[in-house]
């Protein structure tokens, strides 16, 4: 770099990158030969932490041609809150809520993934009524989390009005958790062993008058997406990904789904108790941002299934297990997955025998998800970039933990 | 100089044809100071229709429901610091907004509101127009450019790249409305004046000639027009979620304001250019068929029934305002606001009744330039609506699938139009 700001005074200005930029490209994969200033050269820029459209503060160094994307490289840890290590610090009980900091859209998720690992590795099983209200209040979760990213993957795509009508719709979930936990955002709704709360009065109403209340409000989204010109030339063949390029970076969720790889853990493993709903798994064909937004939409509705069905055969009894009152797991390490919203949320946990785990490792979808976004962008346009960013569904506290 | 002020009063042309400096200086500053204005009400306007798309309620707070939010706005913007970053091209830099601004102002100068209600009827007025309009993206471009940047570099290589997609088509559309005024006459006219007189002669808008040529040359006309002015879903120039800002990113306080002066007087500008080519300019509706004295008189109240309509609204909200008194000086500026349309409303009523006579007195001519005016500004205002309406509804396309459009679809269809009108006049007559 340096033999260009010999060259020209105007137009090193304009060529030289940032210092920070410079650093970025020396571990870039494709480096640029040397050439003189008259040359055209790659343009280095920097989208992000603070950007309208990475989700929070991803940094996404991008090199282009043009507006052609050549290459891209995702800087994250901006978010870092060394999630895993304070489980080593913490009872399994008191870490139970640091959990919903990590994906914090879909904190319901995020609690029921751990409590079952730590279940498993007890060896205790929740109450049927527990795990019912854990079926309902995650795929309640599930809308909430599909809602927001439809939202802001429509606004970064240029349609502004469908983000104030998720957010509309997503209230009526937050209300639901709010009355059920207090809390509307990181609920910390489930307990190691079952639920500590039972169902307040007027919940099975409640989510009853949701169940009508919102198959509607899918089809105004649609109204204003699916059929739309603009919304089709926009997402259909972007950011194609084949399913065998997904397995083998081990991209999950919808993303996979979109490939045409129909693999749900709620079917593939059932845990909790979905092995006694009657749901089906929405596949695409393309694996491009359309199929992706499509495979969503249509979860949205298999989640209204799931919950119909829960609420309606939900079992009476207690909604706690047999769980000591202080949790020691015997010696032994456990790997539980769940189909989060996003994909798969796995947990790896080793125990020494004391309260508090020696190693947790947490398998975040997002973060995983988040290695496509070079395969998926690459030869498209800086446009196109904010729309895989939006299809891929991240959440930088879940990547960076 | 008062001679040269009394002598143009009573004169049924142009105060450019009348060769009057003074009026038509006049004339710019109303026009200057009209179109600021409509661009703050635009402001205003565009918030809350947009926000009421959104199920949000927009500006509430600076005034009654935020009616004085763009004077704030104003107010913050000139207050800012002015930064010019240190690696800018500093002339450039500062000379960008500008161009912007004057090409877009420089506009109104051949705007025929009325048949003498225009600052200069110009016998090419609508290539100046044209021309003049395009010089816009001059100041994006540049902008970008100057701020040295890299995303207000990206934003304005979108806009030259989307001017060259969208401009021929543009062309094509206005030269087949300009066909349409040869048809009576045999000698077409690129006046704005002689275009709309045009269609008073035929007896019709030329959206409805040869339907449906006149309509699709409309409706490219329309697209290309919110691709002209970077208005979604074509803003790809300033794309907030992509390019955060687009070619502004750099810019802050006055000059960024100055950016969104120009848009909207463009904005306004352009959907002038549609107005007289294909809607009939200044005419009311049906002046061919409803055309008896009384007609013209009920065609005359509009205007004050508007605003009465307007200050009725006004009232109603004052009505509807919580008894709270912490709301009082927000109800009392409403009222005010009510009652000042209210008489500006019984204003217009007093003038329609004075001037209903035929004859030749001031009210009359008063009362017809009114007419005028209002009919031009309504239309215009059914774009102005249309433009947010766009904004709520729709995606961003990419640039390329706008050259795309540009290229691969409204340029031939333009030119089909082109050569269809062509054949079909040369039948006609």
């Amino acid at each position: 770099m340096s033999s260009h700001t010999t060259d020209s005074t105007r137009n090193t200005a304009k060529d030289t990158t940032s210092d920070v930029s410079n650093r970025a490209r020396s571990h870039l994969d494709l480096e640029t030969p040397e050439k003189p200033y008259l040359d055209s050269n790659e343009l280095i820029i920097n989208m992000g932490p603070q950007h309208p459209a990475t989700h929070g503060v991803l940094r996404v160094i991008l090199k282009l041609d043009g507006e052609k994307v050549l290459g891209t490289e995702c800087v994250i840890g901006y978010l870092h809150r060394g999630v895993e290590k304070i489980a080593e610090n913490r009872t399994y009980t008191m870490f139970n809520p640091y959990v919903d900091r990590m994906d914090y859209v879909a904190a319901v998720s995020n609690g029921l993934g751990y409590c079952e690992a730590v279940e498993k590795l007890l060896n205790v099983e929740a109450p049927p009524r527990a795990k019912y209200i854990r079926v309902i209040l995650t795929e309640l979760n599930r809308i909430a989390s599909h809602q927001l990213w439809l939202g802001t993957h429509a606004l970064d795509i240029g349609a502004m009005t469908p983000l104030f009508y998720t957010f509309r719709d997503r209230e009526e979930i937050l209300k639901i958790f709010e009355r059920y936990c207090g809390a509307r955002l990181t609920t910390h709704a489930f307990r190691i062993g079952g639920c500590q709360y039972e169902t307040y009065a007027g919940f099975e109403k409640e989510v009853k008058n949701f169940l009508a209340f919102f198959p509607p409000k899918i089809d105004e989204y649609e109204a204003l997406l699916t059929t739309n010109r603009i919304w089709l030339e926009r997402t259909r063949n972007v950011g194609v990904i084949s399913g065998a390029d997904c397995i083998a970076l081990g991209v999950t969720g919808p993303v996979l789904r979109a490939s045409g790889v129909k693999w749900d853990l709620r079917k593939a493993q059932p845990y909790a108790a979905y092995s006694e709903f009657d749901f089906e798994i929405p596949i695409g064909t393309n694996g491009d941002t359309y199929d992706r937004y499509m495979v969503r939409m249509v979860e949205m509705r298999q989640s209204l299934r799931i919950i119909e069905q829960a609420i309606n055969g939900m079992p009476e009894g207690p909604i706690m297990g047999k769980v000591p009152k202080v949790i020691k797991p015997p010696v032994g390490e456990i790997y539980h997955s769940i189909e989060a919203p996003k994909g798969e949320l796995g947990y790896f946990i080793v125990s020494d025998g004391s309260t508090q785990p020696y190693r947790l490792r947490v398998r975040p979808p997002s973060f995983v998800n988040l290695q496509a976004l070079d395969i998926m962008v690459r030869g498209l346009l800086v446009a196109d970039v904010v729309a895989v960013i939006g299809t891929l569904d991240i959440v930088l506290g879940e990547v960076d933990r | 100089m008062l001679n040269q002020f009394m002598s143009y009063l009573g004169s049924n042309v142009t105060p450019g044809s009348a060769n009057n400096q003074l009026w038509a200086l006049i004339y710019v500053l109303i026009i200057f100071a009209g179109v600021s204005v409509a661009v703050m009400a635009m402001n205003w306007l565009e918030r809350k229709a947009l926000a009421h798309f959104q199920i949000r309620l927009g500006p509430m707070r600076v005034g009654p429901h935020g009616l004085l939010q763009p004077f704030a706005d104003a107010l913050k913007l000139m207050l800012k610091e002015d930064i010019i970053p240190a690696e800018a091209d500093q002339f450039v830099f500062w000379v960008a907004p500008l161009i912007g601004l004057l090409a877009s102002f420089t506009v109104y100068t051949v705007i025929p509101f009325g048949p003498s209600q225009a600052v200069s009827d110009m016998n090419i007025g609508i290539l100046f127009m044209l021309g003049v309009s395009s010089l816009g993206v001059l100041g994006i471009v540049v902008a970008g450019w100057a701020s040295n940047s890299h995303y207000p570099l990206i934003g304005a290589l979108r806009s030259s790249a989307q001017m060259v997609s969208y401009e021929v088509a543009m062309g094509l559309a206005v030269v087949s409305a300009i066909l349409m005024t040869s048809m009576k006459t045999g000698t077409g006219t690129l006046s704005m004046l002689g275009i709309v007189e045009a269609q008073q002669e035929q007896g019709i808008w030329f959206i409805f000639k040869f339907f449906p040529l006149g309509l699709i040359a409309f409706v490219i006309f329309a697209i290309a027009m919110i691709a002209e002015t970077n208005r979604a879903p074509f803003d790809m120039a300033e794309a907030e979620s992509e390019l955060t800002a687009g070619y502004h990113t750099e810019y802050s306080g006055l000059r960024w304001s100055l950016f969104m002066l120009a848009e909207y007087a463009a904005m306004i500008a352009v959907s002038s250019i549609a107005v007289t080519l294909w809607l009939g300019g200044w005419m009311r509706p049906f002046p061919n068929l409803l055309h008896a004295p009384a007609w013209d008189f009920i065609f005359s109240l509009f205007p004050g029934i508007t605003f009465g309509g307007l200050a009725a609204i006004a009232f109603i909200g004052t009505a509807r305002m919580p008894a709270h008194s912490f709301f009082k000086v927000q109800r009392i500026g409403l009222a005010v606001f009510a009652a000042l349309l209210g008489f500006l409303a019984l204003l217009l009523l007093v003038i329609a009744v004075a001037g209903r006579s035929a004859d030749t007195s001031l009210a009359a001519r008063f009362n017809e330039g009114i007419g005028y005016v209002y009919w031009f500004v309504l239309k215009v205002a059914v774009f102005m609506y249309l433009f947010i309406w766009y904004r709520a509804t729709w995606p961003r396309y990419r640039f390329d699938q706008l050259m795309k459009i540009g290229w691969k679809v409204m340029l031939p269809i333009s030119l089909g139009v082109l050569m269809v009108t062509a054949i079909v006049g040369v039948l006609v007559s």
